[in-house]
């Protein structure tokens, strides 16, 4: 597959822009760049089909089945991108007269009332970019709190071990230590090792529930005691919120901030790393420190204002605004019935399909699982030399993209599938079949799965090489 | 209405039964009862016209202004239609990161091909392949200058406002000491910055062209900051880059920017694109996502997520930035772009935005708004006295269609793109020498 | 089963150390790079830094992990091997060659296994 820039040739391009009306500036000749970027330059009929083709070897949601774990890779709805992609939204300047913007306002305001319902939470804000973006902005939160008590003896962050690794990636950067707290056998937090870690040097607690093992963990609310009695606050990391949303809510069960993942939960679509959006709520003691600007109201009237005692920006502007608008029509379309109706449709589409796995493949757990499961392949690595990654690759073969491999840390050759609620009944038979069917070959001939995929447009990477010897950009000098 | 499940409720009662269940409620038997939700106060859910119609009448209650001289950090330029077509290919659009390279070469070609580009366009060694914008970009590149010894950074404060409150929020939670240096008439004072710099300055962030559109003059800066041991980031705004002096010639270390003049609508300030280029040496120090050029067994040349060792999802509470998710397709959007252009249309795009700027920086003087900024070079925008209330010629101009510049500081900062023709312009002089009475 | 040359000392956290007139060349054994797979990249200190007992100096990576380097030894930086900078794949091929840093000014020791009780850690971690 040639690279755009190999598909130049010098002199073409498409005529897009007038010709200069006004005289030319001229720069001082110290000022200028002393040759032109190498840009492609290609006629637009040409990059059309490059791109086409670039397209057809890229996997997507509605190219099939994408149980990868922890993603929520749900259907993205297209009245969403409509609605995204309004004029009315898409060319508004964000430093406009507010007189001029009531509509984005709005559309601000509103989304931040319905998701605090749907997280019991009082503020939100939309500036976070990403879901670690939000657990950063989060973790400021709570670093304000701390400040403005005078409390300067809590630096340190309690993150279980079984947590996403910008867990303690996102504290480090907000300034503080991290504990890693231990697992119990059931997937839960240790309580006594909570309790053993919680005291006047803690900040706060971030946890993921269900966790990374698709598991809900029912001492919840002796979790979030444990560590309110030590003096800290609690984090929720809305990564898997699509178990829960509309069953119960992170405020409630004792959580004082939460970071959502619309491009998870509320379906906006994730182009491929991005763009994202990571808002972060908080209950009422943490909302003199959100991020600047937030949107208020007054009779009808929506403003921005500067809470008394903000972090800052995290990010310029408000956030990726169109995103935000995408997961607004999300929730209004399925409001009140939809919100729950979607979180138990992910729960059981991830234990029926579970179901039909369990007995031929080891789980983790063999509880009910919440939205996601983790599989272990540790003895079928052991008996037959046929690894998680080879059976991931195996599945792509299928037109399934593979599961979430090697995570969470604490499971030994572990795939984590997570179906959603936007897949039928049929898909996941389907799916359990392929599953049942890579498994017979793992058996039968585990020479052949080490050579998986064998049907994509190239087959695995040598990856060593691209890490000891990089080659980040194409190189004109070949 | 509904909530996108395929499933027929009869088939549900079916799957409940398969796993051994007879309600949806007890799979949540786990949650205790106490904090189960009763009773969600939300609105009824809504069918697919009626949605639409309501996010229409949101859209609807916003202006859009046909004529727009106001920049200040978010541009409007022109969007070459193919840009759009690709962008909204579903199978980029639906794609999570590119992990599984075997059914992901689209996404990371299309990622190589943009850090191709972007280090193309800044003379830069290396790209990575987007942060969330330009302010974290700028934030980001703070911490990759951090060394054991250096850990001071002094901002430019002639830099966008926006881009200073995050590098301050950034480093307030690391402990990294910011020293703003103040703007000396809207530009950056070489030889303050000489002053300010020091054994412990880690690096030295300047933006030009800078806020108020001013082309700072980066060579006698990059030479102070290097003379002092200090790495140099430049933040840029990349369409400039089309005509201007790449922060690689200028002998930066690292370069940093807005990339949404690159494709992207104003959009109310987002998605937008933060990008990050750097020399060889600071390779490994770049956070977030890098495409690498490989092969498979068979020897096909392929491209996979590589140097990820650095990364949060290994290294956890050691790596230097939590960066995840990025802005895959707004890096997209902006390689499109940067194709669609070519080499002869992104400097094209760059001497339009510039002649239009200086011809209404031109008769805006005969108007009597004075360029604050003297004879001071500049790009696209430029900062104006005003001769009467900015806020008030602001709202006539409104009036008539027109976004005018940006109050800044008791005048205006003006910017014109190739989007503002010449007849444009004109019609803006007018409605002001009407509003003057002259 | 690994290298274990005789002539070497050994810390349970699966470095070698060569001590000649005070002294300490610290490197990674072929147990620990064999463990590690192939390694892409290290992270090493700089001359004239100082190290910790039981504390980690450096890093390496393999492709999907990393991995600290603790040192066995309390002292200052004398030498570092920047070669492996460019070529770390030398750790994996002659791991007992590819010495990582020297210390010297050493102040401090953890207890240093010899061959034999070296070859008893590996025992138990294979086990």
């Amino acid at each position: 597959m040639k690279l755009l820039f190999e598909r130049s040739r010098s002199g073409r391009g498409s005529t897009l822009l007038p010709a200069c009306d006004v005289p030319v500036t001229q720069f001082d000749a110290s000022l200028l760049r002393s040759a032109a970027p190498r840009l492609p330059e290609i006629a637009e009929v040409d990059l059309g089909r490059h791109y086409t083709e670039l397209a057809k070897q890229t996997h997507g949601v509605n190219d099939g089945f994408y149980p990868l774990g922890s993603c929520t890779m749900k259907y993205n709805p297209r009245v969403n991108e409509e609605a995204a992609a309004q004029p009315g939204f898409t060319q508004l300047h964000p430093l406009q007269p507010l007189e001029t913007v009531q509509g984005a306002l709005e559309v601000l305001y509103t989304a931040e009332k319905l998701l605090c319902e749907i997280t019991g939470m009082d503020g939100m804000s939309f500036q976070p970019a990403a879901g670690a973006h939000g657990e950063y902005t989060g973790l400021l939160l709570i670093r304000k709190y701390h400040q403005s008590r005078g409390d300067s003896a809590r630096t340190k962050i309690l993150v279980p071990d079984a947590a996403h690794g910008t867990n303690p990636a996102s504290a480090t950067m907000a300034g503080f230590n991290v504990v890693s707290i231990p697992s119990n056998p059931e997937g839960g937090v240790d309580l006594e090792a909570l309790r053993q870690a919680a005291g006047p040097d803690t900040a706060g607690l971030m946890l993921t529930n269900p966790n990374t093992l698709g598991l809900f963990d029912a001492n919840i609310l002796e979790i979030t005691q444990i560590v309110h009695d030590a003096g800290g606050l609690c984090y929720y990391d809305g990564a898997n919120l699509n178990a829960v949303m509309g069953q119960v809510r992170p405020g409630d069960m004792g959580f004082d901030c939460v970071h959502l993942n619309l491009h998870k939960t509320f379906s906006t679509p994730h182009g491929g790393g991005g763009p994202g959006s990571g808002p972060v709520g908080c209950k009422a003691l943490l909302e003199p420190f959100l991020p600047t600007p937030r949107v208020k109201e007054e009779g009808g009237a929506y403003s921005l204002y500067t809470p008394e005692q903000t972090m800052g920006q995290v990010r310029s502007f408000y956030g990726n605004f169109l995103v935000v608008v995408k997961a607004l029509t999300y929730i209004l379309t399925l409001g009140k019935q939809g919100i729950p109706e979607a979180s138990a449709g992910a729960v059981l589409n991830a234990n029926y399909l579970m179901k039909q796995l369990m007995g031929h493949y080891d789980m983790s757990h063999d509880s009910l699982c919440m939205h996601e499961f983790v599989m272990t392949l540790q003895g079928l690595a052991h008996d037959t030399g046929v690894t998680a990654m080879d059976v991931a690759k195996r599945l792509l073969d299928f037109g399934i993209h593979p599961p979430t491999m090697y995570f969470p840390l604490i499971v030994h050759e572990a795939l984590m599938v997570e179906p959603t609620e936007t897949e039928s009944p049929e898909t996941l038979d389907q799916a359990a079949q392929v599953f049942l069917d890579i498994l017979a070959e793992a058996k039968s001939d585990p020479e052949s799965l080490h050579q998986a995929p064998l049907h994509c447009p190239v087959g695995r990477p040598d990856e060593v090489t691209a890490a000891r010897s990089p080659i980040l950009r194409y190189s004109f000098d070949d | 209405m509904g909530s996108y499940i395929p499933s027929t409720g009869e088939e549900r009662q079916a799957m409940l039964q398969a796993i051994g269940l007879t309600s949806a409620d007890q799979l949540f038997d786990i949650v205790p009862e106490a904090v189960r939700v009763k009773n969600l106060d939300l609105p009824d859910g809504l069918s697919e016209l009626e949605v639409g119609q309501r996010m229409a009448a949101l859209a609807g209650k916003n202006r859009i202004f046909s004529s727009v001289f106001r920049g200040a950090g978010a541009y409007r330029h022109y969007i070459p239609s193919i840009v759009k077509t690709v962008t909204s290919k579903e199978e980029f659009l639906t794609a999570y990161t590119p992990y599984q390279a075997e059914i992901s070469q689209g996404v990371l070609q299309s990622i190589f091909e943009y850090q191709t580009q972007m280090c193309e366009l800044t003379g830069m060694d290396v790209s990575n392949a987007s942060v969330y914008d330009g302010a974290v970009a700028a934030a980001e590149a703070v911490f990759m200058c951090q060394e054991r010894k250096r850990h001071t950074v002094v901002v430019s404060g002639a830099a966008d406002p926006q881009t200073l409150a995050v590098i301050q929020t950034y480093c307030e939670s690391r402990d990294v000491p910011v020293v703003i240096l103040p703007a000396e008439g809207y530009a950056t004072n070489p030889d303050a910055l000489k002053a300010a710099l020091t054994g412990e300055t880690a690096a030295v962030y300047v933006q030009s062209p800078n806020y108020y559109g001013v082309l700072e003059d980066m060579d006698a800066i990059v030479a102070a900051a290097h003379e002092a041991g200090a790495k140099v980031i430049m933040g840029v705004n990349p369409i400039s880059l089309g005509l201007l002096k790449t922060p690689g010639e200028y002998g930066v270390d690292i370069a940093v920017g807005e990339g949404q003049p690159l494709g992207m609508p104003l959009s109310f300030g987002g998605p937008y694109l933060g990008f990050m280029t750097c020399k060889k040496a600071m390779m490994r120090k770049l956070p977030g996502r890098i495409v690498g050029q490989t092969t498979d067994a068979q020897g096909r040349r392929c491209f996979v997520l590589t140097l990820q060792a650095r990364e949060q999802h290994i290294r956890r509470e050691k790596a230097s930035s939590n960066i995840c998710s990025n802005e895959a397709l707004c890096a997209m959007t902006a390689s499109v772009y940067l194709a669609a252009m070519g080499p002869q249309g992104i400097k094209q795009v760059a001497e339009l935005c510039a002649s239009h700027a200086h011809y209404l920086a031109g008769e805006l003087g005969k108007l009597g708004f004075a360029l604050r900024t003297g004879d001071k070079p500049f790009f696209h925008e430029f900062l104006t006295d005003c001769p009467t209330d900015p806020a008030v010629l602001c709202a006539k101009l409104e009036e008539k269609g027109i976004l005018g510049g940006l109050p800044v500081d008791g005048g205006i900062l003006w910017c014109c793109t190739e989007c503002n023709s010449k007849a444009d312009i004109d019609r803006l002089l007018a409605a002001i020498g009407e509003v003057l009475g002259k | 089963m690994s290298n274990i040359p005789a002539n070497l000392k050994y810390s349970k956290s699966h470095e070698w150390i060569l001590e000649e007139d005070g002294v300490f060349t610290i490197g990674l054994t072929d147990y620990a790079q064999g463990a590690l797979g192939d390694i892409v990249f290290i992270n090493l200190p700089e001359e004239g830094d100082d190290v910790t007992a039981g504390e980690a100096f450096a890093d390496v990576e393999s492709v999907k992990a990393v991995s600290d380097v603790f040192s066995p030894v309390t002292g200052t930086v004398t030498a570092v091997n920047e070669a492996l900078l460019d070529d770390p794949a030398q750790i994996n091929e002659a791991p007992y060659e590819a010495w990582l840093i020297k210390v010297g000014q050493v102040s401090d020791s953890e207890e240093l296994l010899d061959a034999e009780g070296y070859e008893a850690v590996v025992a138990a971690e294979e086990a």
